[in-house]
């Protein structure tokens, strides 16, 4: 089981200001494998995409996260980063006065360097880019404003794909990516993560609603409910929630395993 | 804290990079300050009978003037009998290339980074060093006297053109201006001199680097630039210093005149010794600046990065006397580990139609403390006078501080006065985001804090602005946690 899995979550207890959110989680993500993250409000699938990320605050008391076979909380968040973890955050966050491209360009040669190669020049650079945001319906414009500033909440959400899909990562995890996107963004939203599933890249969608899912079908859909997955299943456990609600698996004390068969 | 984040006090431990000392024979005056100490000076710069005077009833008038106690900032008296008041290099002809010039001289300015030789000269900048006190190399001299620009140091103008230098000088700051202003006019041993003559503009960026070197010597610069009509000039100061235990002090005094029309553009970046982590050693850096919009349509601007000095006290301003004159002040001040800045702009409308901007960014980490201090004052007869003032504050870290103090004056109803101000802290989440895409914690404060600079440093000289801001992120490497 271990052999060529990406991601391996092992009895994660984490807490944010002294409180328990996650209170043991075990997950196992292989390359090639899309894996939805569902659960009410409030059940913890934000706080393990953060942790994953290595946000600051979020203190991991209990378990272990192996990521390409490497311990995962011992790696600065940066560190991640460069080996091929990202986050699309569900709050990007504005940086005045630094514009988008900048920023981009900044974390591509962050990455390129990590894995020995040299920085993009600025033609090739630009270039990749460009097609990437023809794809995603982003205006040029976009690129030479301040990161996030200004943009409207499905602007943000495009910049963090624009950003993925540039970087290439190995592991991307997408919180609630599709929170104020309306159905055509979503639409195009979905096409290129679509277009980035790949035989050695999984991609982890933490999302409230199943809505996403009929864009982009997952290969697993987990429940997140009290810290713990309470339920684990392929596509259609997705259909069933839409249909019956959270109430149907989120019980207080209904708490099975989350390992994948 | 997550495994592997550095903190803040790791980060900022970075040692001063330019803290070094040039052994050179220095011909010093013993420590002490005297009527005779004045007369050696003028006596050893050949100086017209006029200026020793001026000299004199400077420090006279010195002696019954008490030091300011008003800006936020704190550090023991100076003893000023404990300074010298004049430290030359020991060669005393003037050197004609750059071949002449000391080689212990070239290799600092190297290791500073001061391309003096030949990239300087391709890129076009006339270069005024000045070492301690007394100049020592210029170039572009020539092609710029075939203009009639007179660019030289301030000595040498006393004797080519002392009456140009007669008629403009104090005529902005007057010797009796403050406290440290008349010391500066006791005692001033060097500078810059710039004339630019009627309708005539300077091809290139003048560019003068200071740096203080003997120890225990107070720094008195003088510079004074004049800008006919209809002309223009940008000029540059940069300057660094080596690392020493003694704070030493900085009192210069820049005059800037402009006539109708013509426009001045003056640039700084200083990055003198801040003093070490704990607060010991640094210079104080306690300006007088002023530019005097003469006549109508003139313009000046200041723009100024500093990073550097234990104490910086500075205030760039424009007096808008000429109708329609436009003066802009742009700061970025940056206070780290035990830095205290005072600084800002006076903006003092006196004719109609007169127009100022101030654009003020002050960052503050660790301990740095942190005054905008700007005074906007509209005259009587200034009908329609227009000011816009904005002023953002950054704080790294949760002991520093960021104090605004804006004063604003309005004798004319017809004026129009907006001031904006914001205080922010570099966000967690700002980082956290920056260091998701890659960047190490570093790099990621200082895109944030070059950002937050943006708007002054796109009014800097293109090879300055770089400069800028990779100063701003040595200066803060670490500041965050």
């Amino acid at each position: 089981m271990t052999q060529n899995s990406l991601l391996q979550i092992s009895n994660l207890h984490a807490e944010v200001e002294g409180q328990a959110i996650l209170r043991g989680i075990d997950l196992t993500i292989k390359a090639g494998e899309v894996h939805a993250i569902m659960g009410p409000n409030a059940s913890g699938k934000s706080t393990l995409a953060h942790v994953l990320a290595g946000r600051p605050g979020f203190e991991v008391t209990q378990g272990e996260i192996l990521y390409q076979g490497k311990d995962l909380l011992a790696m600065p968040p940066e560190e991640r980063a460069r080996h091929g973890l990202f986050l699309g955050f569900q709050y990007p966050v504005e940086i005045p006065g630094v514009s988008n491209v900048y920023l981009l360009k900044a974390a591509v040669n962050a990455m390129r360097k990590q894995r020995g190669l040299p920085e993009l020049d600025a033609m090739d650079f630009l270039e990749r880019v460009s097609e990437r945001m023809v794809e995603l319906g982003i205006s040029k414009d976009l690129l030479y404003r301040s990161v996030n500033e200004g943009f409207s909440g499905g602007e943000k959400k495009r910049n963090e794909i624009l950003q993925m899909s540039v970087l290439e990562p190995q592991l991307a995890i997408l919180d609630e990516i599709d929170s104020g996107l309306d159905i055509d963004a979503l639409r195009v939203v979905a096409n290129s993560v679509n277009a980035l599933r790949s035989e050695d890249r999984a991609i982890v969608m933490v999302t409230h609603y199943q809505r996403l899912l009929a864009y982009i079908k997952p290969d697993y859909v987990h429940v997140l409910f009290q810290g713990r997955i309470v339920k684990s299943g392929g596509p259609e456990l997705a259909e069933a929630l839409e249909e019956k609600g959270y109430g149907w698996v989120c019980q207080a004390g209904d708490v099975t395993s989350g390992e994948i068969a | 804290m997550n495994a592997g984040m550095p903190n803040i006090e790791e980060l900022i431990s970075r040692e001063y990079p330019a803290g070094f000392v040039t052994d050179i024979e220095s011909d010093t005056l013993p420590p002490g300050l005297s009527e005779a100490v004045i007369r050696t000076i003028s006596a050893k710069k050949n100086e017209p009978k006029f200026l020793t005077e001026w000299r004199l009833d400077a420090f006279r008038h010195w002696q019954k003037m008490m030091v300011p106690h008003w800006a936020h900032v704190e550090y023991p008296a100076i003893d000023f009998q404990a300074i010298s008041y004049f430290s030359a290099p020991k060669k005393q002809d003037r050197p004609k290339s750059l071949d002449e010039v000391a080689p212990e001289l070239l290799r600092t300015y190297e290791k500073l980074g001061i391309p003096l030789e030949e990239q300087k000269i391709l890129a076009g900048v006339a270069v005024d060093a000045v070492f301690d006190s007394v100049s020592v190399a210029t170039t572009f001299k020539d092609k710029l006297a075939e203009m009639g620009i007179i660019f030289c140091s301030f000595s040498e103008a006393v004797q080519k053109h002392a009456e140009l230098v007669q008629r403009y000088l104090g005529s902005v700051v007057s010797k009796r201006d403050n406290f440290y202003a008349a010391l500066n006019a006791a005692v001033f041993t060097d500078g810059s001199f710039v004339y630019v003559p009627k309708g005539v503009r300077c091809p290139m960026e003048l560019s003068t680097y200071f740096r203080i070197n003997a120890a225990m010597t107070g720094q008195f610069e003088r510079t004074l630039i004049i800008a006919e009509e209809g002309s223009y000039v940008s000029y540059l100061e940069g300057c660094t210093a080596p690392m020493r235990d003694e704070n030493q002090l900085h009192a210069a005094v820049v005059e800037l005149v402009a006539l109708d029309d013509a426009q001045i553009k003056y640039s700084t970046v200083q990055n003198w010794y801040p003093g070490d982590a704990e607060g010991r050693g640094g210079i104080y850096n306690f300006v007088t600046k002023r530019g005097l919009c003469k006549g109508r349509n003139a313009k000046i601007s200041w723009t100024q990065v500093e990073t550097g000095s234990a104490i910086t006290w500075k205030y760039p301003s424009c007096i808008l006397k000429g109708d329609n004159s436009v003066g802009e002040f742009y700061s970025v001040a940056l206070t780290n580990n035990y830095q205290q800045a005072d600084t800002g702009t006076k903006m003092i409308h006196v004719g109609k139609n007169t127009r100022s901007t101030i654009i003020s960014k002050g960052i503050s980490a660790a301990h740095g403390q942190n005054a905008y201090r700007g005074l906007v004052q509209i005259h009587k007869r200034a009908e329609n006078a227009r000011n816009y003032s904005q002023c953002d504050s950054l704080l790294i870290g949760d002991r520093c501080g960021a104090h605004t103090f804006p004063y604003i004056e309005v004798r004319n109803p017809s004026a129009k006065v907006e001031h904006e101000a914001s205080t922010s802290k570099i966000g967690e989440d700002q980082l956290f985001y920056c260091q998701q895409r890659g960047l190490s914690q570093e790099d990621a404060v200082s895109m944030i804090v070059n950002g937050f600079c943006k708007e002054v440093f796109k009014e800097l000289p293109m090879e300055f602005a770089v400069e800028a801001q990779k100063l701003l992120g040595v200066s803060l490497e670490g500041s965050v946690g």
